[in-house]
C-alpha cells in the first residue's frame, strides 16, 4: 500500500500567523485576549485622562483642583523642593543637587566594565561619597556650613544609600573572609553573628542603634543619631552581602588557592588579586539586586524620625493646604524610586544575560 | 623563642585567643557602661515589669487587651498581631503570586504583558510607600454615615471595611479549632490507608459539619446565623470590621510580596528541563497531566529555598506596620520601651520573638523540603 505524497505544512510567517499564535491560539486565548484588551484600554484611558488630559499643572490654577478633576500636579510645583531637599537652606539647594549628581555619576560609572577593578572601584566610590559629603556639608571655601540635621529629602536618601554602600562593602568582605577563615573560633563566631543579624528585621536594628546604643557605649563614642543608624544599616547590608560574596568565593576552585600557596604569594595578595575579583564577578547580579533592595529599604528610616524623601513626601501632604493631593504625592515618590530601582534592576538583568553568554 | 612565634600552631592559637579576649572585653565593657547608665537614670532591671499593668490601650488585637493588662499579655497580643497579618500575607501573596507566574509563562502575549507590568510596578516601589498609599486611600473614604455600600452588607468607610461574618462565639471558635486539629490528625493517620481524594473529602466534610452544628445550635432562637453590619448612630454594629491600619498593611504587603513570589514561582517553572516536558508529551500526557505530574512537582522543588527566604522576609516586613499605627510586635515593644524604660529586656524579647518566628518558618519549610526532595539518590 503506497502512501500518498502530501503537501508540506504551510510555512508559518506573516502578521496574521503571528497574531494567531500570540493572541488567538485557542478559543480561551481569544476570550482572554479580548477581555484583557478591553480592561487595558479602560485602565489606560482612565489613567491618561487623570494624569495628563484633566490634570492641573500650575499653582495659579489650584482652585480648579476638585474631587472630579484630574491629577493636581500643582502640589509638586508647590512642594517639590520640600520633597527633594527637605529643610536644606533654600539658597544652598544647588549644592544638594550637585551632590546628588556626583553620587548618580558614581553609580553610572561603576556600571561600566572598564571600572571593574578591585583598586578602581573603591577609589571611585570613596571619591564620589567624599564629594557628596563635602558639598552637602560645606563650611569651606565660602560655602555655608549645613550640618546633617538640616539634610533631608531625596539627598538624605542618597546619602544613606551611598554611606551604607561605602561602609558596608568592606565590612561584607571582612565578614565573608572571617566566616571562611580556617580558624574555627573566628569562623563560628562570625557565622553566628551573620545569622543573627539576618534573622532580625532591619527596623529593629536601626531602632536599637538610634535608641539603645546611647545607653550602652560611653558618650565620646556615640556620634550623632544619623551616624549610628547608618552604621547599623551598613552592618545589616554587610551581613547579606557577605553571604553573596561567600557564595562567590565558594565557586572558585580550590586549585587556585593551592597554586597561590605553591607560588608563595602572601594571604592579602591571594585575597585582593585572586579571590575577590572573581568572587565579585561571579556574583554581580546578586550584588546589584542587593543594592536595589538597600535603596528601597532606605525608606524605612522615616519610621525612626529621619526626614528622607518618604518622610518629606508625607510632610508635603501633612499640611492642610495640600492634604487631598496624597495620591499625586505618593505617585511622584513612587516614580522617583521607580526610576532608580527599575534602572538598576534592568542593568542587573542585562548583565546576567551577558554573563550567561560568557562575556563578562 | 623565635621558633615559637614562627610556629603556625602557636600563631593560630594566639590569634583566636586574642579574638575571644577582644569579644569578651567588648561585652563586659558594654554591660558595665550600660549598667552605670541605667543606674544613673534610676531604672530597674530584670523581667519583673512583665507582671505590671501597662496603662495604655492597644487599638487592634485578637485577644482581649485593655490598659489594665500586664506587659506580658500585651506583648503576646503584639506577637499574635504580627503572626496574624504575616500568615494572611503569606497565603494571599502566594495565591496572587501563583496567578502572576502563570500569567507570565502563558503563551498569550497580552496576558504576559499584564503580568510583567504588575511585577515591575509593585516590585520597584518600597513597601512602606505602598502601605502609606493604601492607608491614605482607606482613611480618606467617607465617614460611616455616608459609607459606600455594596449590596447592603459590605460597607467601605474611613473607620474600616465592614463585612458580614458568621455569628460565632468564643466557645464556638474553640470547637472549630479543635475539629480542624482532629481533621489534620486524621489526615496524618490515614496517609497510608486511604487515597488522597476521599481522605481530604472526609476531613473537609467533617469540619463543615462541625461548623454547621455550631451555627445552628446553642444560640438564641431568633438571632441570625450570619451577623451583618448595620449603621447604629455614628458607627457600625455587627459583622466584622477590618480596620484601615490592618487592611493597609495586609494589602500593601500582599501586593508587594506577590510580585516577588510570582517571580520565584516563574523561575521555578522555567527551571524545569524542556526535555522532561517533551517526554511527557511523547508519552501522550495531556497538558493538565504534564503540569500536574511533571512540571509543578519539579518546579516546586527548585523554588522552595527562595520561597522560604521570601516568606521570612515578608514576616520581617510586617514591622513597617508601625508607620500606619498597626500594633504589631515591634510597635508594641517600641511603645513598651518608651513607657517602661526596660530597654535591654524588651530588646531581648524583640529579637527572641523574631528569631522564634523566622526559625519556625525555616523549620516548617525544611520539613516540606525533606518530604519532596529526590528520594534514593543524593
Amino acid at each position: 500500500m503506497a502512501i500518498e505524497a502530501q503537501a508540506p505544512p504551510p510555512s508559518a510567517t506573516g502578521p496574521a500567523v503571528w497574531l494567531r499564535k500570540h493572541f488567538f491560539a485557542t478559543w480561551y486565548d481569544t476570550v482572554f485576549s479580548l477581555v484583557f484588551a478591553v480592561l487595558i484600554y479602560l485602565a489606560l484611558k482612565a489613567f491618561i485622562g487623570w494624569a495628563f488630559v484633566d490634570a492641573i499643572w500650575r499653582v495659579e490654577n489650584k482652585d480648579l483642583c476638585t474631587h472630579d478633576a484630574g491629577a493636581c500636579w500643582a502640589v509638586i510645583e508647590s512642594r517639590g523642593r520640600l520633597i527633594l531637599f527637605g529643610l536644606y537652606p533654600y539658597e544652598e539647594q544647588w549644592r544638594s543637587t550637585l551632590a546628588c549628581l556626583a553620587v548618580i555619576i558614581t553609580i553610572a560609572l561603576s556600571c561600566l566594565p572598564s571600572f571593574w577593578s578591585i583598586r578602581r572601584l573603591p577609589i571611585l566610590w570613596i571619591a564620589g561619597f567624599a564629594t557628596f559629603v563635602l558639598l552637602m556639608r560645606g563650611g569651606f571655601a565660602g560655602l555655608e556650613l549645613v550640618t546633617s540635621e538640616q539634610w533631608g529629602g531625596l539627598s538624605l536618601t542618597i546619602f544613606i544609600f551611598s554611606a551604607v554602600f561605602v561602609i558596608g562593602m568592606p565590612l561584607a568582605v571582612l565578614f565573608a573572609l572571617a566566616r571562611r577563615s580556617s580558624l574555627p573560633v573566628i569562623a563560628k563566631s562570625f557565622g553566628f553573628f551573620i545569622d543573627i543579624v539576618r534573622s532580625l528585621p532591619l527596623l529593629a536594628l536601626l531602632f536599637a542603634a538610634a535608641v539603645v546604643v546611647p545607653l550602652l557605649v560611653p558618650d565620646w563614642l556615640q556620634g550623632n543619631k544619623l551616624m549610628r543608624v547608618v552604621i547599623a544599616f551598613a552592618i545589616f547590608f554587610a551581613a547579606y552581602q557577605a553571604e553573596i560574596i561567600r557564595a562567590g568565593l565558594q565557586s572558585i576552585s580550590q586549585g587556585q588557592e593551592e597554586a597561590v600557596a605553591a607560588l608563595g604569594m602572601p594571604y592579602w595578595s591571594l585575597v585582593i588579586d585572586i579571590l575577590l575579583p572573581q568572587a565579585f564577578r561571579n556574583t554581580l547580579p546578586s550584588t546589584i539586586n542587593q543594592a536595589v533592595i538597600t535603596f528601597k529599604e532606605t525608606s524605612i528610616v522615616t519610621i525612626i524620625g529621619f526626614f528622607e524623601v518618604m518622610a518629606s513626601g508625607n510632610a508635603a501632604i501633612g499640611s492642610g493646604e495640600w492634604g487631598n493631593q496624597y495620591v499625586e504625592v505618593y505617585v511622584f515618590l513612587a516614580l522617583i524610586y521607580f526610576v532608580f530601582v527599575f534602572g538598576l534592576s534592568r542593568y542587573g538583568a542585562w548583565l546576567e544575560t551577558r554573563m550567561r553568554l560568557g562575556h563578562a | 623563642m623565635s621558633q615559637l612565634f614562627s610556629s603556625q600552631k602557636f600563631r593560630r592559637t594566639a590569634l583566636q585567643g586574642g579574638f575571644i579576649l577582644g569579644v569578651v572585653a567588648l561585652i563586659v565593657s558594654t554591660v558595665l557602661v550600660g549598667k552605670s547608665n541605667i543606674a544613673d537614670q534610676g531604672m530597674a532591671t530584670g523581667f519583673g515589669f512583665l507582671e505590671q499593668t501597662t496603662g495604655w490601650p492597644v487599638n487592634f488585637s485578637i485577644i482581649e487587651v485593655t490598659g489594665r493588662s500586664t506587659y506580658a499579655l500585651v506583648l503576646w497580643a503584639g506577637l499574635l498581631n504580627t503572626m496574624l497579618v504575616g500568615f494572611l500575607t503569606l497565603i494571599f501573596a502566594t495565591i496572587l503570586g501563583l496567578v502572576l507566574a502563570l500569567m507570565r509563562v502563558s503563551s498569550n502575549t497580552l496576558i504576559k504583558l499584564v503580568g510583567a507590568s504588575y511585577v515591575e510596578v509593585f516590585r520597584n516601589v518600597p513597601v512602606i510607600l505602598q502601605v502609606f498609599f493604601w492607608y491614605a486611600i482607606l482613611t480618606h473614604l467617607p465617614s460611616p454615615k455616608q459609607a459606600y455600600s455594596l449590596g447592603e452588607s459590605f460597607y467601605l468607610s474611613n473607620r474600616g471595611i465592614m463585612m458580614p461574618a458568621p455569628a460565632l462565639s468564643g466557645g464556638d471558635v474553640l470547637w472549630l479549632t479543635a475539629s480542624v486539629i482532629l481533621a489534620v490528625i486524621f489526615l496524618l493517620l490515614t496517609r497510608k490507608h486511604l487515597q488522597s481524594g476521599p481522605r481530604w473529602a472526609i476531613a473537609a466534610g467533617a469540619i463543615f459539619i462541625v461548623f454547621c452544628i455550631l451555627l445552628l445550635t446553642g444560640r438564641e432562637p431568633d438571632s441570625a446565623l450570619i451577623s451583618v453590619p448595620q449603621l447604629k448612630g455614628l458607627r457600625f454594629v455587627g459583622g466584622i470590621t477590618l480596620k484601615p491600619e490592618f487592611t493597609a498593611l495586609l494589602v500593601g504587603l500582599t501586593l508587594f510580596g506577590a510580585s516577588y513570589i510570582g517571580e520565584i514561582i516563574r523561575g521555578g517553572l522555567l527551571s524545569v528541563d524542556r526535555g522532561k516536558l517533551e517526554a511527557g508529551r511523547a508519552l501522550g500526557f495531556s497538558t493538565l497531566q504534564i503540569n500536574r505530574l511533571i512540571r509543578i512537582p519539579l518546579a516546586f522543588r527548585a523554588m522552595l529555598p527562595s520561597l522560604t527566604n521570601q516568606y521570612i522576609w515578608l514576616m520581617k516586613g510586617t514591622t513597617v506596620g508601625i508607620a500606619v499605627g498597626y500594633p504589631d510586635y515591634f510597635a508594641i515593644v517600641s511603645t513598651s520601651i518608651n513607657q517602661s524604660g526596660q530597654t535591654m529586656e524588651l530588646l531581648a524579647l524583640l529579637m527572641g520573638g523574631f528569631i522564634l518566628i523566622n526559625y519556625s518558618i525555616g523549620f516548617l519549610m525544611n520539613l516540606l523540603n525533606e518530604r519532596i526532595k529526590l528520594k534514593g539518590r543524593n
